[in-house]
């Protein structure tokens, strides 16, 4: 405690000179920044910087999080977004500006930490401190006089009073005066210490397991395989010190997906639950074995999790070309646009003859016909499951090598041979149909899969699988339980000294009792009490 | 049978609406005659200053129960309004749970629910607060606060019973939204005693003239500080245990426990902010009215986070059901 201004040891402040700095040097300067960088008032600001910094993370969609939402941007403000992306505006959180207000704030908490751990645990050996001689200057103050006591036994019962409440405790004599003073609730700051290192805890796990950590994307038709190959996943990404032989050896086979679909409750009509994926697993020197995956429950395969995305339609086609020849025969994945499954898919024939065939459609599990004419999905099980196809030929623009999506097609170097403006309506097709394409060009098959399929369906269904790693989420959650533990033990715990001293007065003694808050300590005044309470019915006295 | 069970459930919460609505009236009346009656009685305004010295010098006070003090003055409209509040309470609670056992599952897994459940998380947490001390003098805003949740919530968020979406059916549903409430709900009672600080200060230092009225018949500001520090940083405590819940259900649903999504960004926010307030009351000079301005801020961002951030903004936590 740094005594007032005004006290009569103070020199006074010297006039007329203004303040004379010495000179600091480097040293001297860098111990200044250093001391600005660990005081409380700069880790506040601090703290605050990164709440407001965090904002625009909010504001502005992030490639981490939202990709989508950064190409729609790029396309809804093409004058704002690069000068957005120059700020770092779409990584914010791996921007430079942020990571430098949490990384100063990391060394400011190391800078807090690392001295005050030092001076807990020379605390920690340190006895009580000595009597203060006044204690009814303390903010809690209780006395009493009893008669006929003496002041050693009425100590000695104060010492094991204030030792059972979990108090350290030392004597103290003075000329015609006894005392205890006790110290309690090192765990205050233990608790505190706790919470702030793990927090640094935390940091680090995230920054290096993080680097360990990968993730990858798949879409599985039901019956079809998944590889854990890095060539197998449609998406993958991977953390900085990602070695591709650490992907366990496994592959899986998607047998059936469900999904339940809800019937009675007419507010809720065509609301779907219990996705389901039922896979077999073969790991590497291992049985295959059943398993299934779910929303909210992913499944362990050799230390990677693999959870459940999505889920759609993947219609069964078959296109022969000119010649009769299958140039295509597959299922193909509908991204679904709706909650009933409407979904837009794109087929790709390069080696169609004698021009490369594109297709663009819908798939309407539960088709129905709209005013305008149009189709549009009513329900997303297959009550009345309809494809709609426009056909184009030329060229895919793949030949070359240029990496495309597999769902979109690129219609520069192509013609409309059917739908649009073609003048000939789009293929409408339910399975088991064909389609004889224009100018004996082919045909087009809806593949019905009801034999084939797991549950006699006709179109097979499609589950997206994410599959992740990631070895610092158990590191993390270890220092985050250190987190709140040392929280609400130093937050709750309190930390108080308390004095009983005994005055030898004439024919007995004088108790007083007095304690002194360290930290917040709303409970105080009570325990003060309480104390001198007990300590009179163990002396068997009655306080007045 | 669902439906009847909803519609019972809507029922006792509009009966529940009519009855805070007469507490919060009472409530204000009581606000006014206080502010009446501090300006002549004489009696009231040596109370007040009686509580100021009896909170201890060195400018710690103490917060243990205040003894009810026979000579204390008695409020007889708080008295009606407080115990119209436990009857709003009983009802609304009511309604929650019906609302529970009409789905089948907890009653927050949408806006319209979150608005139910978590102003009645409010109401009750407001009821058990006066075991710890007298905060009836909140009541007020409380009930005004309750009133306009479960307003916005029955007309603007209402939707008929539904299942519950796959992606919701974890127990973490439970634990994670319930103790965010809990957590909302204690923010809520520490920014309107820091509110009251704020004024109380302001009234005590006597830079706003005489200041308002009703706040003589209030703790003092150190008081009223203690008070909100200790409900906020119990707050801050469910607040990081959300938070935590919330990473740990991330982390079974969407495989990754943070990716900062915006809710999370949000959660970040409130929770950095309610860090700077309690690291605040520790810091030279931030004690006293900067710190309750960031309990105030913070509050403000747990409402944005509810409402602006789950109606407007993209994120995977739209559940809103809207």
């Amino acid at each position: 405690m740094s005594r007032p201004s005004d006290h009569h040891e103070t020199p006074p402040p010297p006039k007329g000179e203004g303040i004379t700095q010495p000179s600091l040097g480097i040293v001297g300067y860098l111990r200044f920044f250093w001391r600005q960088l660990t005081s409380m008032r700069t880790a506040l600001v601090l703290l605050l910087l990164l709440a407001l910094a965090a904002i625009p993370g909010s504001l502005v969609p992030q490639r981490s999080s939202d990709p989508n939402g950064v190409t729609t941007y790029y396309q809804d403000h093409p004058d704002l977004a690069p000068v957005l992306d120059d700020l770092q505006l779409f990584d914010v959180f791996g921007s430079v500006w942020f990571s430098a207000i949490y990384l100063l704030l990391f060394v400011s908490l190391i800078g807090c930490v690392v001295p005050r751990t030092l001076h807990h645990l020379k605390a920690l050996r340190t006895p009580p401190p000595k009597t203060p001689a006044r204690l009814s200057r303390l903010e809690a103050y209780r006395s009493s006089s009893v008669e006929g006591a003496d002041a050693a036994s009425a100590m000695e019962s104060a010492r094991t009073l204030l030792r059972k409440a979990g108090y350290r405790v030392r004597m103290f004599e003075r000329a015609g005066e006894l005392s205890v003073s006790a110290e309690r609730g090192y765990l205050r700051e233990t608790g505190n210490l706790v919470f702030h290192t793990a927090l640094i805890g935390v940091l680090v796990s995230v920054g290096i397991g993080g680097g360990f950590a990968y993730n990858g994307q798949k879409v599985v038709v039901e019956g079809g395989p998944f590889v854990n190959v890095l060539n197998d996943y449609d998406t993958f990404s991977p953390g900085r010190f990602f070695d591709e032989g650490a992907l366990p050896p496994y592959r899986l086979i998607v047998d059936d997906f469900d999904a339940t679909y809800e019937t009675e409750n007419v507010n809720a009509f065509g609301f779907a639950s219990g996705f389901r994926a039922d896979v077999t697993v073969h790991e590497e020197g291992r049985e295959a074995y059943e398993a299934q995956v779910r929303v909210n429950d992913p499944l362990n395969i050799m230390g990677l999790d693999t959870y459940l995305t999505g889920n759609g339609y993947a219609p069964h086609l078959t296109v022969t070309d000119a010649d009769g020849n299958i140039a295509f025969t597959g299922a193909v994945p509908f991204l679904p646009q709706d909650a009933n499954l409407t979904s837009l898919g794109i087929v790709k024939v390069p080696d169609a003859l004698p021009e490369q065939i594109g297709m663009r459609g819908f798939f309407y599990p539960t088709a129905a016909e709209l005013e305008s004419g149009a189709l549009t999905s009513t329900f997303p099980d297959l009550l009345n499951p309809v494809l709609t196809l426009n056909v184009y030929t030329g060229d895919l623009g793949i030949d070359d090598g240029t990496p495309r999506s597999v769902y979109s097609l690129n219609i520069e170097e192509m013609t409309e041979i059917v739908g649009g403006d073609s003048g000939v309506d789009a293929i409408r097709l339910q399975p088991g149909e064909s389609y004889d394409l224009p100018g004996g060009r082919g045909t087009v098959t809806f593949d019905s899969m009801a034999e084939v399929s797991p549950d006699g369906e006709s179109v097979l269904r499609f589950a997206s699988l994410d599959v992740h790693y990631d070895p610092s989420a158990g590191w993390v959650l270890l220092f985050v339980v250190l987190v709140i533990a040392g929280l609400i033990t130093g937050l709750f715990v309190p930390r108080r000294r308390v004095w009983v001293k005994a005055v030898e007065e004439s024919g007995g003694i004088r108790l007083e009792y007095a304690g002194l808050a360290r930290g917040d300590d709303p409970g105080l005044d009570r325990a003060v009490g309480d104390l001198a309470e007990r300590h009179a019915q163990s002396l068997r006295v009655r306080l007045d | 049978m669902s439906d009847v069970l909803d519609s019972y459930s809507l029922v006792a919460i509009y009966s529940a609406m009519a009855v805070y609505l007469i507490a919060f009236v009472l409530f204000a009346i009581d606000i006014a005659k206080r502010s009446a009656n501090a300006s002549t009685a004489a009696g009231q305004l040596a109370m007040s200053e009686g509580q100021l010295a009896a909170s201890g010098s060195g400018g710690v006070a103490t917060l243990e129960r205040q003894a009810t003090d026979a000579a204390a003055p008695r409020y007889r409209f708080e008295r009606v309004g407080f115990a119209l509040t436990v009857l709003a309470t009983a009802l609304h609670v009511g309604g929650v749970v019906l609302r529970g056992v009409a789905q089948g599952f907890v009653p927050w897994a949408n806006m319209f629910e979150f608005s139910l459940t978590s102003s009645a998380i409010i109401a009750v947490v407001f009821l058990l607060l006066q075991f710890w001390q007298d905060l009836k003098f909140l009541g007020v805003y409380m009930t005004g606060f309750v009133l306009i949740a479960l307003g916005v919530g029955t007309v603007n968020f209402y939707v008929p019973v539904k299942p519950l979406p796959d992606a919701l059916d974890s127990y973490w549903l439970i634990i994670h939204v319930f103790v965010a409430a809990l957590g909302t709900a204690l923010f809520a009672v520490g920014a309107a005693l820091s509110l009251l600080q704020l004024l109380q200060a302001r009234r005590e230092s006597g830079a706003g003239g005489r200041g308002l009225a009703f706040l003589r018949t209030l703790p003092n500001s150190v008081r009223l500080e203690n008070s909100a520090y200790l409900v906020t940083v119990v707050g801050f405590v469910f607040w990081t245990f959300t938070l935590v819940a919330g990473a740990i259900w991330a982390e079974r649903a969407w495989g990754r426990y943070w990716g900062w999504d915006t809710k999370e960004v949000w959660t970040f926010i409130i929770w950095t902010v309610y860090a700077g307030y309690i690291h605040a009351r520790a810091t030279r000079g931030w004690r006293g009215a900067r710190s309750a301005w960031l309990a105030l801020i913070g509050f403000a961002s747990v409402l944005f986070n509810y409402t602006v951030v789950n109606l407007f903004f993209k994120g995977l936590h739209s559940y809103s059901g809207l």
